[in-house]
């Protein structure tokens, strides 16, 4: 997802005087085309991330549409007051951008993972929180980013994940619409983020057991569709929520604040698969992780059977 | 023209206190030190013009000590940002524009930044003087900073990256009154050596009396600053000036005065009740 991200930022930089690429020293070989394309438009802040998003928030007050990018923590967490006060207050439309969310940097520990930043950040008045699922929900979604005249988070993970639409290049989404992945008619899961290909995985192998699976990908979590939560939440019986993120605070509790607002309760029930609260103290790869707080596709797949067994 | 900036000045200082006495609205001490400073930016230096306040190609100045919002609102609505009669008659109780610190720009004419939590405006400015030489304007960016505000390691993140990047369109004016919301500044963290601080970060840096008009006009005109780095003054100045008995004690950052010491106030400044 990031060199996707790299060569999508470079062609809008390309195509909008406004882009400045701001990067708290990282992924700079990445950005070579970038920076010879457009020299004085990108800037290597250094390890700096207050003043990296401070100065964003300047940038976008006199006109330009600044994109800062960082590993999720040191971009969201490491300066929230920055984007509370500078980015969010100002309504300024800055682009803040995570690589490696989630437990993508799995083996760097805990101070590299962030299982908090949805939650944290959907609080933010006036935030759009975006997690594109692939390459190409990223390409799509970061050029209506910056069509929106505000601030927009966007959650990344790693790169060369698997693909979850064939069509990397010419995708089209909707900043607060929900994409309908797989239409299916048993349960019905919805994915937001990297997670998405797992999702994906657990649903083919339920197909392949007879099960049919509907998969949405709730890409944005901030605005909330709440029209195809309605949709989806009376035609169900079992809805699965899956985000790589804490139980706290991110896709599911906010399904979880549209439910109770609700004047009837709806008829599906609503599950929940997301890292327990607490900090991962062993050290493996991402799939590794990913077994160890159970949101990996296999966890998926049981939690689906278990729910519908449970039904009948 | 300096008499005539000395005596907005002293309107100014009438009008603030005037204003903390009828509104109880305290860092009394906070904007008496800067409000010179804010004399000198506003009606001299500063390319601001009230008629068209978001003209891109206006210097900006930004208040990153908001606290000092009170002094702010007062030299902008003199300026003509907005009508002197809307700030004293504003609401302080039930929905008014005009609190403790600046709101944000899309709200109120003039203001360039919300700031009011430390450490904020400065990089923000860093970003806009950034954003001036993108665009090729050519126009500069002043932030006002407190020395207490320089506490805050986002200032010295913000000063590294203009020290780096030598923007000579940057401008910033700490007004060192030597004090903090609760002690001295020098006893609080290592302030001193000051000057040298900002020269390490690649800042072309003067002292100057915060209250001599004459000698920060001389240093903050446009072609004073030929170094190719971006200009720092420290500007020494007293917490609570022209007030004796505001001068120098900290009780005036959240105090707000009486009938009593308003009055005296206005006598010192050569005003009749």
């Amino acid at each position: 997802m990031r060199t996707a991200f790299a060569d999508e930022i470079t062609k809008l930089g390309a195509e909008d005087s406004r882009v400045v690429l701001l990067s708290g020293d990282i992924g700079n070989r990445m950005f070579d085309d970038f920076k010879d394309k457009n020299s004085n438009r990108f800037y290597n802040c250094g390890i700096a991330e207050a003043n990296m998003m401070s100065m964003a928030s300047g940038m976008a007050l006199s006109g330009l549409r600044p994109v800062t990018y960082t590993i999720t923590p040191f971009t969201t967490t490491r300066c929230l007051e920055q984007i509370r006060v500078g980015v969010c207050y100002h309504n300024a439309p800055v682009i803040i951008v995570g690589t490696g969310s989630g437990l993508s940097y799995s083996s760097l520990g805990p101070t590299h993972h962030s299982l908090e930043d949805i939650a944290i950040l959907r609080a933010l008045p006036g935030i759009v929180v975006f997690a594109p699922g692939d390459k190409a929900e990223l390409r799509s979604g970061l050029r209506a980013a910056l069509k929106q005249n505000k601030p927009v988070y966007i959650r990344l993970g790693k790169k060369n994940e698997p693909q979850v639409y064939s069509d990397e290049f010419n995708h089209s989404l909707r900043l607060g619409k929900a994409t309908t992945v797989i239409e299916g008619n048993d349960i019905c899961f919805i994915g937001t983020g990297n997670i998405l290909p797992e999702v994906m995985q657990a649903a083919s192998t339920l197909k392949a057991t007879g099960i049919s699976v509907q998969v949405e990908s709730f890409h944005t979590i901030k605005p909330l569709d709440i029209e195809k939560l309605s949709k989806l939440f009376s035609r169900f019986d079992n809805v699965v929520v899956v985000e790589e993120h804490s139980c706290i605070g991110g896709l599911n509790s906010a399904i979880a604040e549209w439910i109770i607002s609700q004047r009837v309760m709806p008829r599906a029930r609503l599950l929940s698969i997301a890292t327990d609260d607490r900090f991962l103290h062993e050290i493996g790869d991402h799939a590794f992780a990913r077994r160890y707080f159970g949101i990996d596709a296999k966890s998926i797949e049981l939690r689906a059977i278990e729910a519908l067994s449970e039904q009948t | 023209m300096i008499n005539s900036l000395e005596e907005t000045a002293r309107k100014l200082r009438r009008r603030i206190i005037e204003y903390s006495y009828k509104t109880k609205t305290p860092h009394l001490g906070s904007c008496l030190s800067c409000i010179d400073i804010l004399v000198v930016l506003y009606f001299d230096i500063a390319n601001v013009n009230p008629n068209s306040p978001n003209d891109p190609d206006r210097d900006k100045v930004i208040l990153s000590k908001g606290h000092a919002a009170p002094a702010l609102f007062q030299v902008l609505a003199l300026k003509g940002f907005f009508p002197y009669e809307s700030l004293i008659n504003s609401d302080h109780v039930n929905g008014g524009l005009f609190g403790e610190h600046p709101p944000t720009p899309s709200h109120l004419p003039g203001i360039e930044a919300a700031t009011g939590s430390l450490g904020h405006g400065m990089p923000m400015g860093v970003g806009m003087a950034l954003a001036n030489r993108i665009q090729g304007r050519d126009a500069r960016v002043f932030a006002v900073l407190g020395d207490g505000e320089c506490n805050e390691g986002s200032i010295w993140e913000a000063a590294m990256f203009a020290g780096s990047h030598r923007l000579d369109n940057l401008t910033v004016i700490v007004d060192f009154n030597k004090w903090q919301a609760t002690d001295r500044s020098s006893d609080v963290l290592a302030i001193n050596p000051f000057k040298d601080k900002w020269s390490a970060f690649g800042w072309n840096t003067f002292e100057v009396d915060g209250h001599d008009i004459p000698s920060m006009i001389k240093l903050l005109q446009s072609d004073s600053n030929k170094s190719g780095q971006p200009l720092a003054i420290i500007a020494h100045t007293v917490k609570g000036k022209g007030i004796d008995f505001m001068e120098d004690d900290n009780n005036w950052h959240y105090r707000t005065p009486n009938a009593v010491e308003f009055a005296m106030a206005l006598e010192q400044l050569g005003y009749d009740q």
